[in-house]
């Protein structure tokens, strides 16, 4: 691929957020976070823990609607449509915008129906074993199932449930994927190889993921937004996003002294 | 590094025999007590056994096959009641499994404010602490009243199905079916809610991160992954149906016939019981323990029937 051409692609922005405060009843969870996820790009959420990291990824596919109290003020736009525009429905939104989560969760089918599960809810009518067989190949588990799809998807180790994850979130072909944290729960050797897998999936679809390990972000990802958090006098904590660019520039250059602290370990 | 000696000695590494004592105490205790439940349960069942071998002995099978109770030449068949407490459980069933399950749905997705939630909640709970002879009061004041022209309305419209071709008289098998089915709606509620409830968040919000609908979800999600426990509270139901003797007796009418409509009156295994132990004697008493010794039979067939469904939908899942 031409260099053009890749920037030609990343130049295309999949979310868009202006001045976006997230509440939860009277309290301000997140404010003003303005920032672009461009397509096919890996977009990395870093940060201390309440900073609003997952609040923010959990917008983009209006998971947040399921708690009650939640409500944003700004906007967020999706492909130039306004996300949480009345005409909206969130069901929509996540049939496009999938996502993998902290905790490994199949259901408790088999194999074969987690990843059938969202392509039988879309009315899918191709070959479901030619999808199952292609999800479970993007998701890098193919030769380890291929031989148990009939057996339950919580039998498998943990490392393996989560790729069924991704590959049942694959399964509905999606535009983007959101990932909240999904190594926290693996070992080493699973997280090499979701990292790895990341790379071959950022050619289909556009991936933001929230994680706690700084080398994680750094290898995997192209874009960086560090998010921090300060509490106001009455000792509520409101997360925000202190620097967002390139993953190399927020690792080796930031602009910002805490993001320098926050990368180089000293703090968080 | 060496604790400084003011702390080695204010603690204390060794556990004094007295606490190991009562660790292998506190298991003997649980121990014998977990076994004598189940003492009981066998200690009864032998009894009844043994109390029943006269009848066994002279009627055999053909006391379940045959409609006749007839202390005056001392020949006894259970036919009636067999078959009238398996109609009544199935319909008490039939109405109080979907019901049951819908409700437990409503209580335990978050369609309603925690603050009015959590006393309906109780309240469905206290339904299964009224009395089972009250339920058989309101049965014969209420109910009955209520439900003969219904009945009646049924038996003149669709009178040629074998179902309804009785006139109803009152009391009746349909009847004690719907006091059944309103007895055992808050355990098969409570259960199932507390099955639905302990379905992990996580799985909700993979359904729903699939883009599934509310709908979609409970159906595909949360009610198959609560289903053993759903089945379990059935089960416990319809052991109390098949058990339940008092309001039953009360609104059953006690006739020793097994007819296929639902509007005649009939009896079951507990109100035999109920109404003959009192003036039997001899053989009557050993047919009257056989036919409790075929209950026990139904609810233990009724029971390994559940734990097989249970079983063989957990492997297809």
């Amino acid at each position: 691929m031409t260099p053009n051409l890749q920037t030609a692609r990343q130049t295309e922005t999949v979310f868009r957020t202006e001045n976006l405060n997230i509440y939860y009843g009277n309290f301000l969870a997140v404010k003003d976070v303005s920032i672009k996820i461009p397509k096919h790009c890996i977009t990395a959420f870093i940060g201390p823990s309440g900073c609003g990291k997952s609040t923010v990824l959990r917008c983009f596919n209006r998971l947040n609607d399921l708690i009650k109290s939640f409500h944003i003020d700004g906007k967020i736009y999706y492909h130039d449509q306004d996300l949480y525009s009345s005409e909206i429905d969130p069901v929509e939104v996540r049939r496009q915008v999938g996502m993998v989560f902290q905790k490994p969760n199949p259901f408790p089918k088999s194999i074969y129906d987690n990843i059938a599960f969202g392509p039988r809810l879309l009315g899918y009518k191709g070959d479901m074993d030619v999808l199952v067989e292609r999800s479970l190949k993007q998701a890098a588990l193919w030769d380890e199932v291929k031989d148990k799809l009939k057996e339950s998807g919580t039998a498998i180790s943990g490392g393996q449930q989560q790729r069924l994850c991704i590959a049942r979130a694959v399964a509905v072909q999606p535009d983007v994927i959101l990932m909240d944290e999904p190594c926290s729960a693996l070992d080493p050797i699973s997280t090499l190889k979701i990292e790895d897998l990341l790379q071959e999936l950022k050619e289909q679809y556009t991936i933001i993921i929230v994680t706690h390990n700084m080398q994680q972000a750094s290898r995997a990802s192209d874009f960086t937004a560090f998010f921090n958090v300060q509490a106001n006098d009455k000792g509520q904590r409101t997360g925000y996003v202190v620097e967002y660019d390139r993953t190399e520039v927020i690792f080796q250059n930031p602009m910002q002294e805490a993001t320098r602290e926050y990368v180089s370990g000293r703090f968080g | 590094m060496v604790p400084s000696t003011n702390d080695s000695q204010s603690m204390n590494w060794h556990r004094s025999e007295a606490s190991r004592w009562l660790d292998k105490g506190f298991i003997g205790v649980t121990g014998f007590f977990g076994i004598a439940v189940a003492l009981v349960l066998l200690a009864i069942a032998l009894r009844v056994s043994i109390d029943a071998f006269p009848a066994i002995q002279k009627f055999g099978l053909g006391f379940i096959t045959t409609s006749r109770w007839n202390p005056v030449e001392n020949l006894y068949g259970a036919w009636p009641q067999v078959y009238g407490t398996i109609v009544t459980s199935f319909i008490a069933l039939l109405i109080a499994v979907p019901i049951g399950v819908g409700v437990a749905l409503f209580l335990s997705e978050d369609f309603l404010s925690p603050r009015i939630q959590r006393p309906i909640v109780f309240l469905v709970e206290l339904l299964a602490a009224i009395p089972s002879v009250v339920f058989g009061l309101w049965g014969i004041f209420v109910l009955i009243p209520l439900l003969t022209p219904i009945g009646k309305w049924f038996h003149e419209t669709l009178g040629w199905i074998p179902l309804f071709n009785t006139v109803p008289v009152g009391p009746g098998i349909y009847v004690a079916g719907l006091v059944l089915s309103i007895m055992i709606l808050p355990i098969i509620a409570a259960i199932s809610r507390d099955a639905l409830v302990a379905v992990p968040l996580e799985l909700r919000q993979a359904a729903y991160g699939l883009g599934a609908t509310r709908w979609e979800t409970i159906f595909q999600v949360i009610l198959p992954a609560a289903f053993s426990g759903i089945v379990g509270g059935v089960m416990l139901a319809l052991g109390r149906a098949m058990g339940e003797t008092m309001a039953v007796t009360m609104v059953i009418g006690n006739a020793n016939v097994a007819s296929p409509s639902i509007l005649a009156q009939g009896s079951t295994v507990s109100s035999l019981l109920a109404n003959q132990f009192a003036e039997a004697s001899g053989l009557q008493i050993s047919s009257l323990m056989y036919a409790a010794l075929i209950l026990f039979g139904l609810t233990l067939i009724v029971n390994i029937l559940a734990e097989l469904l249970v079983r063989s939908v957990r492997l297809k899942l």
